[in-house]
């Protein structure tokens, strides 16, 4: 049995999810065919926006399907009108493509996000602006402070977009609490299918539709409805909810993984403030990034170096290299990241994995790769 | 034979009867079936390059890309897998006045397209006309056909792409791309079409007939939802921008995780109709004869709208005299039918479609458009004949 620990670039399909997508795809109809086949499409897309709203203590209402987390992203990104635009400098590569004249905000040793800096760059310039902050960095799992820079973004006028992809099932979302205007998931990462996700808007924010077209999703997002992704997607939502309750569990597992290995010379990255329970970003004394996850994965042990989209990239992550860590250190780092899959038998199987590798890379040659 | 005896006839008619396939057609279960593995034991990220989970999603991905390629005589590494057919349009038509504008600073200003394009095609082009493009909308005739003498006064050196549908969405009217794209070759200019309700339904081959961009649907293929593709030349390459930035996945041209059991889907449904797309149009040919056979022997006042054979077999598009549109729908409330498309369905206007083809309002308005396809059957069609029948001569009883 292979071992899967790439939660963060995609999580399984739970079952539950996949029978609801397996019935809705044997109904045929367009949600917006007025027809009975259509107003019963037209229910179970209806019902899944409440169950994806649910999950951010949002209004139904507020919820705008898109095909992905990579396009609520960028719809919410050159959707609000905002000519200025903040965004850290660790955020996904979705934010960064869609924001190339943004102001960048540095991050700390530990990846968390410099407020001052943003209270400074908003303080200097008056232009109406949007700042955009990810809840949890899909590399490090480090947790932003979402609702400390929202209040400083309002006290400036500015609107607040936050990417929460990596945040379902991991941290309880309260899209008011955070004090998020606009908030963007994707269903895949929390165990529904690929090819849907949703941009979520606060009150009285509007957006403008960046595809022309029908008026679907009260006219913010032209296309025929997605109607079994968007099932898919409302399925997932209600369970992520119920893996809050599993999140104790995984922390230890992942507590685990991070405990033997640093203590055979591992080195944790971004461990030292709150972030995901299931993310574990560790360097490997002798053996670069690449070099490991070959490894991994020749040992059947699936795990990425950085994020899934950007793996065939050259080079140390974006990430890494914002929070300054050493260059050395970052071409060894490898992400482990755990899910509602995973087991015992997982951990102990990486940790084995890891160790055959550490050994590997002690001998020979690879002194040099440090 | 009367309704209530044809509906003892025929007890396993699931009622309302869907006939309305240019909405959007039933997932085919042979493509549901390439589908589970994906959606559950393959579940990797096609992107994951770091391990086996992510390769055995990329290899099905390219598979289906194959597959997808194949029905329109494109080679692989042209197809853009999208979240479907609006998308499609929207990078086609942004994406290529946004690199002319960029590299050649709007050289070639001019975009023609026809009034009887899908909306999306429609709101693309204003909003292209609102950055500055110019933008030439061509009427077309009472059959639904484009001009081809119109089109080619329209042409000039200016003229950066024509963007001109496969299948009209309403009607099933089939236009001359062809004969379209080589006018557009002549001029230099790209051609555009939005093959939704094409690909599948009639042959396509993108080198044959000139075309440079073509936006396809998987769910009016028998594919699930929530895909679709833009087929992008590479000889002589189209270039342009596109709209959605991050990962840079599809050749830079898409961002955003390509959906891997949809894409398989989608490529088995392109598979099966490259198969079967001649025995589906006999089949479906027959049926739609008789379906309007059926009504014109037993309504008076019934007209087609759109040509009588350069048309999909799938499409019947009738007018009934004396009648309200939405009163007809309400009527045939067992006939899952549409008027106009699925995307205006809401709004209460007669078909855009229609009144192009120079019908008045009230012509408009009592249409019905019955989409008939792979998963219909002869006595769904006797009993939609009978339903037709007995209904219009309720309606019109009534007056």
């Amino acid at each position: 049995m292979d071992c899967y620990l790439d939660y963060n670039a995609e999580a399984p399909i739970k079952p539950a999810v996949c029978d609801a997508m397996r019935d809705a795809m044997a109904q045929v109809g367009n949600p917006s065919s007025v027809h009975g086949y259509g107003r019963q499409a037209r229910r179970a897309v209806e019902r899944a926006r409440e169950q994806v709203a649910a999950l951010t203590a949002a209004q139904p209402g507020d919820v705008i399907f898109t095909s992905s987390g990579t396009e609520a992203n960028n719809l919410a990104l050159k959707g609000t009108g905002r000519g200025r635009l903040l965004i850290s400098a660790i955020e996904h590569d979705s934010v960064l493509g869609s924001a190339t004249d943004a102001s960048i905000l540095p991050v700390d040793g530990d990846g968390l996000v410099n407020l001052a800096a943003l209270e400074a760059a908003l303080a200097e310039d008056q232009t109406p602006a949007l700042v955009s902050l990810m809840l949890a960095n899909n590399e490090t799992g480090v947790i932003q402070p979402i609702a400390e820079a929202a209040r400083i973004a309002h006290a400036h006028g500015a609107l607040l977009h936050c990417d929460a992809v990596q945040a379902p099932g991991r941290l309880s979302i309260d899209r008011a609490q955070l004090g998020a205007d606009l908030l963007s998931l994707s269903a895949h990462k929390m165990g529904g299918p690929q090819g849907i996700g949703a941009l979520i808007l606060g009150d009285g924010v509007e957006i403008e539709a960046q595809l022309a077209g029908g008026r679907q999703e009260t006219g913010r997002r032209a296309g025929s409805e997605n109607m079994s992704g968007i099932v898919g997607f409302g399925v997932a939502a209600e369970l992520a909810e119920d893996d809050l309750a599993d999140v104790a569990r995984i922390a230890s597992l992942r507590d685990r993984i991070e405990a033997e290995i640093s203590a055979l010379g591992g080195g944790l990255i971004g461990n030292r403030v709150p972030r995901l329970c299931n993310t574990a970003c560790i360097a490997m004394p002798t053996m670069s990034s690449e070099t490991q996850v070959m490894g991994f994965d020749l040992a059947g042990v699936a795990v990425s170096a950085g994020s899934a989209c950007s793996s065939g990239k050259v080079g140390p992550s974006h990430v890494l290299k914002a929070m300054d860590i050493d260059r050395g250190l970052a071409s060894r780092a490898v992400r482990i990241s755990l899910g509602w899959r995973t087991s015992v038998g997982d951990v102990v199987r990486v940790i084995d994995v890891w160790t055959d590798l550490r050994s590997q890379g002690c001998g020979g040659s690879a002194g040099h790769e440090v | 034979m009367s309704l209530t005896v044809l509906r003892q006839a025929s007890a396993n008619i699931k009622l309302p009867i869907y006939l309305d396939y240019q909405a959007t057609t039933p997932l085919d279960p042979r493509a549901l079936e390439a589908m589970m593995p994906y959606l559950t034991e393959h579940f990797g990220n096609p992107h994951s390059s770091t391990h086996v989970f992510g390769s055995t999603s990329a290899d099905a991905v390219e598979r289906a890309r194959e597959q997808v390629a194949s029905l329109i005589g494109a080679d692989p590494r042209e197809i853009i897998f999208t979240s479907g057919a609006t998308e499609a349009n929207n990078l086609a038509l942004k994406g290529v006045a946004a690199f002319e504008y960029e590299h050649h600073k709007g050289r070639r200003n001019r975009v023609i397209t026809v009034v009887t394009e899908h909306k999306c095609v429609i709101e693309t082009c204003k909003h292209l006309g609102r950055d500055g493009l110019e933008i030439v909308t061509l009427p077309v005739n009472d059959r639904g056909f484009v001009d081809l003498g119109e089109l080619a006064d329209v042409m000039n050196d200016e003229t950066l792409l024509v963007s001109v549908m496969g299948v009209n969405n309403e009607t099933g009217v089939i236009q001359p791309l062809a004969e379209i794209g080589a006018l557009c070759r002549e001029y230099g200019a790209h051609l555009h079409s939005d093959c939704a309700q094409a690909v599948g339904k009639i042959p396509l081959d993108v080198n044959a007939m000139n075309i440079d961009l073509m936006s396809i649907s998987s769910h009016k293929v028998y594919g699930p939802k929530g895909v679709g593709a833009l087929y992008m030349r590479r000889r002589p390459r189209v270039r342009l921008l596109p709209m959605t930035d991050g990962g840079g996945q599809e050749r830079g041209m898409r961002s955003g995780t390509v959906p891997t059991p949809s894409c398989v889907g989608f490529g088995e449904a392109c598979a099966i109709a490259e198969a079967e797309m001649e025995s589906d149009n006999e089949r479906l040919a027959a049926l739609r004869d008789r379906l309007l056979e059926g009504i014109t022997a037993s309504v008076e006042g019934v007209s087609l709208n759109g040509d009588r054979t350069r048309r999909i077999p799938g499409n019947l598009n009738l007018s009934f005299t004396g009648v309200g549109g939405e009163q007809l729908v309400e009527a045939l409330s067992d006939l899952a039918v549409s008027t106009g498309s699925a995307c205006n369905s809401a709004s209460v206007e007669p078909s855009y479609v229609l009144m192009a083809m120079g019908m008045g309002s009230e012509r408009a308005d009592a249409s019905i458009r019955f989409g008939i396809g792979r998963f219909t059957t002869e006595a769904e069609i006797d009993y939609a004949i009978q339903t037709v029948a007995e209904q219009l001569s309720r309606l019109r009883g009534e007056k």
